[in-house]
This record gives C-alpha cells, sequence and structure tokens, in this order.
C-alpha cells in the first residue's frame, strides 16, 4: 500500500478544512483500504472520522429517523427503531458482506461504497471510472454481474450496496457538510449515473463530509421486504435484489416503493413500475406485470441478460413476500 | 468452572500460562535452536515484558506514530506506520502469529480477530485506529493451559484440516457465541459465520463444534 500522512480530527469543521483534491475520508476502512491495497486509490492524505463522534440514532420530531454517519452496519441492522419501523433496512444491512465487515462498515461509508467491478479493482485494464478517457473493459469483456439499467457506453459498473437499496425505497436525505455549511440531498439525487463521467459518482463536492442519513417516516401500516439473489446463499454481492414496501387498503395498494440492486448503476428506484401498481389489485399477476414495467429501458450485453429476467422475478417475489405478511398480520 | 474468555468481561483476566510458555521456550536452548531466528527474537522480547513493553525513551522514527494496544490483557506500545494494518501489526510487530493472514482483502475472515469484544477483519483495519482498544487473539483464548470451550470444541469435533482458517473461525465462533442478538438455530449460525472461509469445506464440524461450544459456556455459567 502506497503511504499516506493520517490525519485525525476531532471535530467536523477540522475534518472539512483538512479535506483536500489528494485525501480521502476513511470510516470503517472496509471499501479504502482495500482499495488503497489494490492501488486503486491512492490518497497523499486519509481523513480519519472516528474521533467525530457522529454515531447516534435519533427519532426527529417529524418522525424521520436520523442516522450518525458512523453508525456501523451491525448497530444499525439491530437498532430497535430500525427493527420495528424499517426492518427492509435491517434486512438489506444483515444481507449484506459478513459479521466482521459489517462490525467495521459505517454508515456514510455504506452510500460511498465504490463498485465490485473486477476492471475497475484492477489498476492494469482499462477503466474509465478509475482513469477517465481509457475506456471500458466490462462492456466487451466478462460483464455477467454488471449493470443492465442507468448504464453509458462508458460505464456499466453496478452499486454494490444493499443498505442504499433499502434507503432509496424508504426514502432518506444524505445531510453533508462543507466549508460553505450544510446540505440536504435528496438519497436519489446523491448517486449519479454514470454518463460520460463515470469517475463521478455522487453529488459531494470535494469539501464536503456526510455527516448524517435522515431517513423518511415510515409509511403507516406498510408491509416491506428485501430479496436478495446471488450466486450463494450468504457473503456475496447481489446479482438483483429488490426493496419492496407497500401499503394495501383490502386488496388494493395504496402506495407502493420498489428500489433494486445489483442490476442498475446506482440504487435503483424503479418508479414506473411503482406507479403501475398503485389502485391495483395485489395479485402475484399484477406483480409480474409491473415487474416487466422496471427493465422497458435495460439494456442487456453479452453475459448479463439473464439479470433481466431475474430482476423482474426478484420484483415480483419481493412484492408477493410483502404482501404475504400483511395477510399474516405482520405490519411493517 | 474454568474462568474462559467473554467480550463483556474483557479485561481483567490475563494470560499468563502464555508468558509462562514464551519464558520457557525463549529460555530454553533446545527449543531456541530448532527456531527460526526471527521467531527467536520475538519470542526473547515477549518473555522479557511480561507485564507489558516498557516505556520506550526514544521518540517514534519520522513517519511513526506510537500507540498503545492492549493484546490479551496485556499493555502494549507499538510505533507504526499510518499504513500498517492490525494484522501485520499483531502477526510481525508483536509476534502474535496466531492471527492469520489469507486473502489480505476483507474476502476469508482467516484474520478475525476481537476488538472490543467484536469480531472484525483486522486486514482492512489500520493499526493506528486501535489506541487504547482492547483486541483479543487466538493466542487470547485460553486460560491456565485449559483451552477456550470453543477451541475444545474444534478440537473435539476435528473442525479443521490444513487449519488455516482455524483462528479466525474459532474468533468468529466466540463473538458469535457472545453475541444475544444472532439466533442458535443451525442456519442462523451459519449465516454469521459466512465471512470465514475454510477451503478445506470442515463446515459440517465447524458447525458442530460452534453448537456443541454453545452448550459449555451457557450451560456451564
Amino acid at each position: 500500500m502506497q503511504s499516506f500522512e493520517l490525519i485525525r480530527p476531532e471535530s467536523v469543521k477540522d475534518a472539512i478544512g483538512a479535506q483536500s483534491e489528494r485525501s480521502a475520508y476513511i470510516g470503517g476502512g472496509t471499501t479504502l483500504v482495500d482499495l488503497m491495497k489494490l492501488g486503486v486509490m491512492q490518497p497523499d492524505h486519509v481523513v480519519d472520522t472516528n474521533r467525530l463522534g457522529l454515531d447516534e440514532i435519533e427519532v426527529l420530531d417529524d418522525g424521520r429517523l436520523k442516522i450518525g454517519a458512523r453508525v456501523s452496519n451491525s448497530r444499525l441492522a439491530t437498532d430497535a427503531r430500525v427493527e420495528r419501523d424499517y426492518p427492509v433496512l435491517s434486512q438489506a444491512l444483515l444481507s449484506g458482506a459478513s459479521t466482521g465487515l459489517r462490525n467495521m462498515a459505517t454508515t456514510a461509508g455504506n452510500v460511498m461504497q465504490r463498485t465490485r467491478c473486477p476492471y475497475f479493482r484492477d489498476p492494469a485494464k482499462p477503466c474509465n471510472k478509475r482513469e477517465p478517457g481509457t475506456g471500458c473493459s466490462a462492456m466487451d469483456g466478462i460483464n455477467r454481474n454488471h449493470a443492465v439499467l442507468g448504464t453509458s457506453e462508458h460505464c456499466i459498473a453496478t452499486h454494490p450496496s444493499d443498505m442504499c437499496v433499502a434507503m432509496a425505497a424508504i426514502g432518506a436525505t444524505v445531510v453533508v457538510e462543507g466549508r460553505k455549511g450544510t446540505r440536504e440531498i435528496p438519497f436519489e439525487d446523491f448517486h449519479l449515473l454514470p454518463g460520460d463521467h463515470p469517475e463521478r459518482e455522487h453529488d459531494l463536492r470535494s469539501d464536503e463530509l456526510i455527516t448524517h442519513v435522515v431517513l423518511d417516516a415510515p409509511l403507516e401500516g406498510a408491509v416491506s421486504t428485501y430479496l436478495k439473489l446471488r450466486d450463494r446463499a450468504s457473503y456475496e454481492f447481489a446479482l438483483a435484489s429488490c426493496a419492496a414496501i407497500v401499503t394495501l387498503e383490502g386488496t388494493k395498494v395504496t402506495a407502493a416503493r420498489i428500489a433494486l440492486g445489483g442490476v442498475a448503476t446506482k440504487p435503483w428506484r424503479a418508479v414506473d413500475a411503482e406507479a403501475a401498481l398503485v389502485g391495483e389489485d395485489a395479485t402475484a399477476k399484477m406483480f409480474e406485470q409491473v415487474a416487466l414495467l422496471a427493465f422497458q429501458r435495460a439494456i442487456p450485453l453479452e453475459h448479463n441478460a439473464f439479470k433481466v429476467e431475474l430482476g423482474q422475478q426478484a420484483i415480483a417475489r419481493a412484492l408477493r413476500d410483502a404482501v404475504q405478511q400483511a395477510s399474516q398480520g405482520e405490519h411493517q | 468452572m474454568t474462568e474462559y474468555f467473554d467480550p463483556k468481561t474483557q479485561g481483567g483476566a490475563t494470560s499468563k500460562s502464555r508468558r509462562n510458555f514464551l519464558k520457557t521456550v525463549g529460555a530454553s536452548g533446545v527449543a531456541a535452536a530448532s527456531t527460526p531466528l526471527w521467531a527467536q527474537t520475538t519470542q526473547a522480547r515477549a518473555a522479557e515484558t511480561p507485564e507489558g513493553d516498557p516505556v520506550k525513551a526514544s521518540a517514534p522514527a519520522p513517519g511513526m506514530s506510537r500507540i498503545q494496544l492492549n493484546v490479551n490483557g496485556v499493555e502494549r506500545t507499538v510505533d507504526v506506520a499510518p499504513q500498517m494494518v492490525l494484522l501485520d501489526v499483531l502477526r510481525n510487530e508483536l509476534g502474535l502469529t496466531g492471527t492469520k493472514k489469507g486473502c489480505d482483502q476483507g474476502q476469508c475472515g482467516a484474520c478475525t480477530v476481537l476488538v472490543n469484544g467484536q469480531a472484525i477483519n483486522s486486514c482492512l483495519s489500520l493499526a493506528i485506529s486501535h489506541q487504547s482498544d482492547e483486541i483479543t487473539t487466538i493466542e487470547g483464548l485460553e486460560r491456565d493451559g485449559e483451552l477456550h470451550p470453543v477451541q475444545q470444541a474444534f478440537w473435539e469435533h476435528d473442525a479443521f484440516q490444513c487449519g488455516y482458517c482455524t483462528s479466525g473461525q474459532i474468533m468468529s465462533a466466540v463473538a458469535v457465541l457472545n453475541d444475544d442478538r444472532i439466533g442458535q438455530s443451525d442456519a442462523a449460525v451459519r449465516e454469521a459465520m459466512s465471512g470465514n472461509i475454510c477451503r478445506c469445506g470442515a463446515y459440517k464440524n465447524i458447525l458442530a463444534a460452534v453448537q456443541d461450544a454453545r452448550k459449555t459456556m451457557k450451560g456451564g455459567v
């Protein structure tokens, strides 16, 4: 690993002051240390966030849940309020990585998690995300694990986080602090599509630090589930995953939130499928129909075309599983 | 009932017998002659500092930071560069080679140690961020020559073949058995320990060992 200077500020203000173009913040280190060892990230300065506090979870007056940037994935997943009000988030977190990694990984770190694209992780290979303008090795390479939604001709890397898929479905705000003050970024706007600039992954300015993620208030009476489909039953990234949250009146769907992982370049809200489902009967047939809409604009490549059908099935089954809870009286 | 390591009450007990073992090895000419030079140095150094490392007179070298770690109940002082991970400090600086380096990128779990009672992958954790933390490695589990119930169960169930992943498996198992949030079913244990890969495929016996140790630990307290 290339050496770096470690800066250990004790306040958010000092942390922001220490930030530069050639620096990186470190939380649990599960992404950054890995990528520094590989030579993919080579910051001159690493700014340690572990003395900044930011480790509280609190319910706000308006019913939203404010999560400190440094709250670990383990703690967030097993927080009583999260288990009660946002079980889909708890399930998503616990489906990701391993116990040891979840103990280290932080909330903000997971929002900032980098892709697992093997070409991105190999400095010997061309990659527009790692080195803009060098080309995309995955496009004509082994792209089985790559995205079919939100891609561009320059990048097809998936966003790897499970937590972010649940947050996209729940609805959230990323709170960031910079030299010019506080900014609140809607979760769906935080991660950027690759477009012509796959190296730009998020709407975070170079001086800004994530301090909190605030979840929208839970939908009253909602049922939800997180379904993750992958090559092995545990400790593996998603090939396709779906966070589904629905509310029902009798057999009619009154609200639906559907987000996808493993198939897209960012945590993906399936808004077309959501809109089509509201007002309809909650039947397996209807779930299959709206699932098709989510992949209408999919661009499959040589090895990942299976993700279109897999993703559709993930949506249909997640919706079915969630609604089944309603009939069994297990409300969110 | 023999006292064994419990992360919740960690910090009180120290591993006396390990220190005695090291003293014995360090003092034995026969053992030393058959031991690699680097190991002799390490063992001698450990043997000379049974109650922790003495205060170092000189300042750390340029670019290095001096940190204190409580490793297996012993206060250790070590100079580390910013990029040194906990795994390498334990193995190379403190001579605790029971913790293994497998993939070195957080994918295998061989490097699992407990930090303040929680299992972590020490290969991805910067050592410098562990100032004053209580770290437990495989060397810190036994008490007065008696194996920890999890170690004993691994022995009895033949829960390994090559043994390379075993330290990590055992440390994860200790954390799992001390975590009330993790269920007791076979499925829950498998899920909680899925970050520890066993290339030999000894999972069946590992699971049996963990569940057996659960009876000893819960039933014996």
